[in-house]
């Protein structure tokens, strides 16, 4: 009996915990929208939106989030153009090219990547990627857009080239051999066949790629240059959603304007990142049919 | 040789130099920081905690501070992780809701580490009242921690070969029985290799703990669990910003010292996995 009880229990706490993830998402969902309602009960949501000046201790205070909103945006973009096309073309080079024990060693290093802490990128961003930028293209500041763009974009590698990689293994082999039967080269069945019957996947990869990059905070805090000024370019220094999270929580009061204002931002990255992941998810989903 | 091998070798060639391109900055990297961080890592460094504004000293607090956020995590994220994964293999059914819990897992490995740092820091800083604390921290960075641990087990647990359960059950075991005894055994090697994963990226991470436990400088080690700490992520972003004319060599070091216990942890995963890959039975 006391077996019995005790496996009811354990069963009952593993249906919980089954429960808990949903929880987590939901909580957070309403966390972030109790406090960034509250910013809109003082202040339009309308000037929130489609405010162009982000003046948060000046009076009275502008909490307009394009300037941040297009800050992600330029810094985004910018990463993934250099990534993507990185990414896809060494996750080809390793699942199709690579011998055997090559590809062992070059899949170890973007694993030793992959765990590298962003600080420390930060950290090298500021001591050498800034200065070195500044210099060669004779730049006012190397803490500018380009200097995250580059270190994000390395950043996210890992990401896409694993998930490209998983995509183009997953590839039936009976394609290839139909490829190969009909007198194609590798190459010739790597790029017209392989490739787009891995589309799917490489998609997911470049979309969870993206969100990694909107999501990376201490990199673009650390060499952005912090200045919440809507961006005309990558050279100059900018400030992005989760730059702005990070360097003005520790400011503000708990239950004043700004600290909700920064709630908001939090909410527009969370709906950003649920938008992303889902559609990952989508092709992901694709993929494996 | 004709036109077709011609254009397979040089796209080939491509490949593989884009692919050098990608590998060398990653190897740079590590050179650059054990260069020019190695000469300063010593026994003082390790042991001693910062003096003078930091600009002397050691990095000791923020050590043991990183050493019990991992402990503080695991601690949350790993029961929990395991029984979510255990239902969604085991137990949950083909419906609505394990297509929710799905999709949410999905979703929690997606949201960015600064959006648990604010979502942390109201639930447990200050409507529970645990204060910038170990607890906190933990608690963010193990609820950030939870979707890896659930997706390495569960793929751990859809290893085990399904003919373990069915003989298991005819031989009329009950489901947990079954699950304890013959399932989960057999899957700990993936568990440990997925856990020890996580809580590695977990040290590496400042944004959750920006608000919720970490310390600007604290030379003295924590008392309990509702103290703040310093930790090693955090440490090198304020004395590479925040502190002016910082030696340059302490930064580098601190960095060399983050990635050295981060790369420890990798290690010890990747040694487990092949450890117990030799002793795979089926």
């Amino acid at each position: 009996m006391l077996k019995r009880t005790s496996e009811f229990v354990i069963e009952a706490c593993i249906k919980l915990s089954g429960l808990a993830v949903i929880i987590f998402v939901v909580a957070i969902f309403i966390f972030l929208l109790k406090d960034a309602l509250s910013l809109f009960g003082v202040h339009s949501i309308n000037d929130f939106l489609f405010g162009k000046k982000w003046l948060p201790i000046s009076e009275p205070a502008k909490f307009g989030v394009i300037p941040l909103l297009l800050g992600s945006l330029y810094v985004t973009v910018g990463a993934i153009v250099i990534c993507v096309p990185l990414g896809v073309c060494s996750a080809m080079f390793i699942a199709e090219v690579a011998p055997s024990h090559l590809k062992h060693v070059l899949k170890s290093l973007v694993e030793i990547l992959a765990a590298i802490p962003s600080v420390v990128l930060g950290f090298i961003g500021i001591v050498w990627l800034g200065p070195f930028l500044r210099n060669t293209l004779n730049l006012s500041t190397g803490m500018c857009g380009l200097t995250g763009s580059l270190l994000l974009a390395f950043m996210a590698l890992p990401t896409v080239i694993s998930i490209s990689e998983d995509a183009l293994i997953g590839v039936p082999k009976a394609f290839k051999e139909a490829a190969f039967g009909l007198g194609a080269t590798r190459w010739q069945t790597l790029w017209r066949i392989v490739l787009p019957s891995a589309s799917s996947g490489i998609i997911a990869a470049v979309m969870l790629g993206i969100g990694r990059v909107i999501g990376e905070t201490m990199v673009v805090m650390m060499v952005t240059g912090n200045s919440p000024v809507i961006p005309t370019s990558l050279l100059q220094p900018l400030r992005t959603l989760t730059a702005t999270i990070a360097g003005e929580m520790g400011e503000t009061v708990a239950g004043s304007e700004h600290y909700f204002a920064l709630f908001a931002v939090g909410l527009i990255l969370f709906i950003i990142t649920f938008i992303i992941n889902f559609i990952a998810d989508i092709c992901l989903r694709k993929a494996r049919k | 040789m004709n036109v077709a091998k011609i254009r397979e070798k040089v796209a080939f060639t491509i490949l593989g130099l884009i692919t050098l391109l990608v590998v060398i900055p990653i190897l740079l990297t590590i050179f650059y920081v054990v260069k020019n961080g190695a000469g300063a890592v010593s026994w003082e460094f390790l042991t001693q905690p910062p003096r003078a504004g930091m600009k002397q000293g050691g990095i000791f607090p923020a050590i043991v501070g990183t050493i019990l956020l991992i402990i503080g995590t695991m601690l949350f994220s790993l029961p929990l992780g395991i029984l979510s994964a255990i239902y969604l293999v085991e137990y949950a059914k083909d419906n609505l809701f394990t297509r929710l819990i799905k999709l949410s897992v999905v979703n929690l490995s997606g949201i960015p580490s600064i959006v648990y740092g604010l979502f942390g820091f109201t639930l447990f800083v200050v409507i529970l009242r645990f204060g910038t604390s170990i607890l906190a921290g933990s608690l963010t960075l193990a609820i950030m921690s939870l979707p890896v641990i659930i997706t390495a087990t569960k793929e751990a647990l859809e290893s085990v070969p399904f003919s373990f359960r069915e003989i298991s059950l005819s031989l009329g075991a009950s489901r947990w029985q079954t699950i304890r005894y013959c399932v989960l055994p057999y899957a700990i090697p993936g568990i440990l290799t997925g856990t020890v994963l996580s809580l590695s990226r977990a040290a590496g991470e400042t944004a959750p703990i920006l608000f919720t436990v970490a310390a600007f400088y604290l030379p003295r080690l924590p008392h309990s669990i509702f103290d703040q700490v310093m930790a090693l992520p955090y440490h090198l972003y304020v004395i590479s910003t925040q502190v002016p004319n910082m030696p340059m060599k302490l930064s580098f070091a601190t960095g060399l010292v983050l990635i050295g216990l981060v790369f420890l942890m990798n290690l010890v995963s990747i040694i487990l996995r092949a450890h117990y890959r030799k002793k795979k039975l089926w």
